[in-house]
């Protein structure tokens, strides 16, 4: 393999991973405020279509990102009104919104085919991001370097600072939280649209930087590979970018598969790899036990106060 | 005046039975408004697509065979979730089975006949059970959650499809195009309507329900699965194994889902080509919770979505809406009867609102 095969490998690697990754930690933070939401999926593309959407009619990339987060937000919160409000079923209702936002996402999208958006600049000079060996550092969209110091600041709000504490305690114990004097709907509404924000960007990362452009279903199961990461990364942050780069090389290897002579094997055992490779590592993980000590206690049970 | 919720003694039997109908209503209500806010003629699409299927008797065969597969999936899904077991991965067991299917076919070369059919369908549903054990074993031996383990499959089921059809079992007359060879007659499931598409399929999805509910209701598997979903703790007090309940719950619902994508081959497709996985496995799950997971709810529920997908398509024609509607629709659906699933245990009651005058100490 030349050099420019592994750089561009490389890339690939990262461009893959940014939407898992960003998606991952939204639903990391609900997860933490004791909401399994199964809608990422949903919301992805909806942040898909509305960042793409509002792109092409600001051509402003940046506010197209704003746009994505607000998309994958709104929707989130349909799902929040449900479980919060009318103790649904989560994992139903979670459900229910990957249906709706793949179907309404789709019909926005109708308009929007065929359409291309202006892409990012880059925040760094041209000498360093088009440079042929410094781009692998230097040659990203920014949402890219936003998704990852997203990994160090959700540690640090989870585990440094007071709201993030508040936020474990609902998770970990709502009835506890709730007699304290604590709004536990309230934080959780705040965590499941912040799962919804991020899962947006995340789904805009494919329709804005990576195609750029709008097909339905385009975030392809991703959705549901970063409700996997979760778990997979035991609710740490540290973890979940680890894991979230496992998964993107995966991923890289159906598209790079030929290149680096894997050809032994049918192209469609490397596009299946990724799913199957999740399947294996959660068991892995779930075998040994130990991720279920970290789990927030309130996981995906619904909230009654007593009076 | 303000709403109060007020815990009901029992879950109310009325409110079971009315909210998925105020469900569908308030859907089309909704739809109305959403369309015409969208620019599209609201009435008439929410008539081409609730109601046209109903009125039209020549579109009565296409619901009957579009509410087979959703009726026989529903039915295997909902003894999980009545146990608390979510397998979301019925569209990679349709896929599964259907090939299975498939194999036995080829296996069979030109032979045909009742007991070939009869073969292909049973490797339909040991086919999609198989595929639903993974799930299964993983969850009752490695506590790995089976929701995500599904739905993963799914994506590998879709991926064993593409090789399959693209390579070992390509029609060599099929110029080139990743598709099984067409069924010959012999191998094709019999019509029971002559002069129809309805074949013997549409029947199992009308007998199944009933079976199931016998069992449901009289067996102690029914009663067993119905205690480990509400009560783990009482289930175990009980002498309830509920590590076999996960297993025997799953793979009911692969089965299932493979008798309907070998049914679906065998009687209405008759070839498997890329475009074979539709979405059943998924929209099934939507048939499950609008149908109570009551077998006959069931039974219902799949002939209201089959109308929604066949209307989608009438609809598609005349006010020009796209495929994806039908999907929104039945989302739509699912979460109506979520959030008024509330009524059944509880009752909503007006309360004037009690002025907080001078309340002291606060």
């Amino acid at each position: 393999m030349t050099v420019d095969l592994i750089i561009a490998a490389l890339m690939t690697v990262v461009g893959l991973t940014t939407p898992i990754l960003l998606a991952g930690l939204g639903e990391l933070v609900t997860e933490k405020a004791g909401v399994l939401n199964l809608g990422v999926e949903g919301m992805m593309l909806m942040g898909a279509i509305s960042g793409f959407a509002v792109t092409v009619f600001t051509f402003n990339p940046w506010l197209g990102v704003l746009g994505a987060a607000f998309g994958g937000a709104a929707s989130s919160m349909l799902f929040a009104v449900l479980v919060l409000q009318l103790n649904s079923n989560q994992v139903a209702t979670g459900l229910a919104l990957t249906i709706f936002g793949t179907g309404l996402s789709s019909l926005i999208g109708l308009s929007f085919v065929g359409r291309i958006v202006p892409p990012f600049t880059s925040p760094f000079p041209a000498a360093l991001s088009r440079h042929p060996y410094w781009e692998v550092i230097f040659g990203y969209s920014p949402i890219v370097y936003f998704a990852v110091l997203m990994v160090p600041l959700t540690a640090w709000f989870l585990h440094r600072t007071r709201a993030g504490l508040i936020l474990r305690a609902v998770g970990e114990n709502d009835h506890s939280a709730h007699s304290i004097g604590y709004s536990v709907v309230g934080v959780r509404y705040a965590a499941i649209a912040f799962g919804g924000a991020m899962a947006g960007i995340g789904g805009a990362y494919f329709s804005m930087v990576i195609t750029p452009m709008w097909a339905e279903k385009m975030t392809a199961g991703r959705g549901w590979i970063a409700l996997a990461l979760v778990v997979f990364a035991g609710w740490r942050t540290g973890r979940l970018l680890a894991g979230a780069y496992f998964f993107g090389i995966l991923m890289a290897l159906e598209l790079y598969a030929k290149a680096a002579g894997f050809s032994f094997m049918p192209s469609q055992f490397w596009a299946a790899m990724p799913y199957l490779m999740t399947v294996v590592a959660l068991t892995i993980i779930s075998a040994r036990g130990t991720q279920g000590a970290n789990a927030p206690a309130c996981l995906g049970k619904p909230f009654l106060p007593s009076t | 005046m303000r709403l109060k919720l007020e815990k009901r003694q029992e879950p109310s039997m009325a409110m079971l039975i009315a909210t998925p109908i105020l469900a569908v209503v308030a859907t089309m209500f909704i739809g109305m408004i959403v369309f015409d806010f969208l620019g599209i003629d609201g009435f008439r699409a929410v008539i081409d697509i609730f109601l046209t299927p109903l009125l039209a008797s020549y579109k009565w065969q296409d619901v009957a065979v579009k509410a087979a597969p959703l009726i026989i999936i529903a039915l295997g899904l909902s003894v999980g979730n009545r146990a608390q077991v979510w397998n979301i991965g019925a569209e990679g067991q349709y896929i599964i089975g259907a090939l299975a299917a498939a194999g036995v076919g080829i296996a069979f070369g030109p032979v045909g006949g009742f007991f070939v059919i009869l073969l292909m369908i049973i490797a339909g549903m040991i086919g999609g059970s198989a595929w639903a054990a993974v799930p299964a074993v993983l969850r009752t031996r490695f506590n790995v959650n089976e929701i995500l383990s599904s739905l993963m499959l799914t994506y590998v089921a879709a991926q064993v499809l593409s090789y399959m059809v693209g390579g070992p079992w390509k029609d060599p007359n099929g110029r080139n195009f990743p598709a099984t060879a067409p069924l010959t007659e012999a191998q094709s499931l019999p019509i029971v309507v002559p002069g129809t598409t309805i074949h013997l399929g549409v029947l199992i999805a009308l007998i199944l329900p009933f079976v199931f509910w016998l069992v449901m209701s009289r067996a102690v598997f029914g009663y067993q699965v119905r205690v480990v979903g509400s009560s783990p703790q009482a289930a175990r007090h009980g002498g309830f194994d509920s590590r076999r309940t996960i297993i025997s719950t799953l793979m009911i619902g692969g089965a299932m889902a493979g008798l309907a994508g070998a049914l679906e081959f065998t009687g209405a497709l008759k070839a498997i080509n890329l475009g074979f996985p539709s979405g059943y496995g998924f929209s099934a799950i939507i048939v499950s919770f609008l149908g109570r997971l009551h077998p006959i709810g069931c039974l219902i529920a799949g002939i209201v979505l089959a109308v929604t997908y066949v209307g989608g398509q009438v609809a598609q024609t005349t006010v020009h809406i796209p495929n994806a509607t039908a999907g929104i629709f039945q989302a739509m659906m699912l979460f109506l009867i979520l959030a008024s699933d509330i009524l059944i245990r509880y009752r909503v009651r007006f309360v004037p609102s009690a002025k907080p005058q001078a309340v002291a100490g606060e």
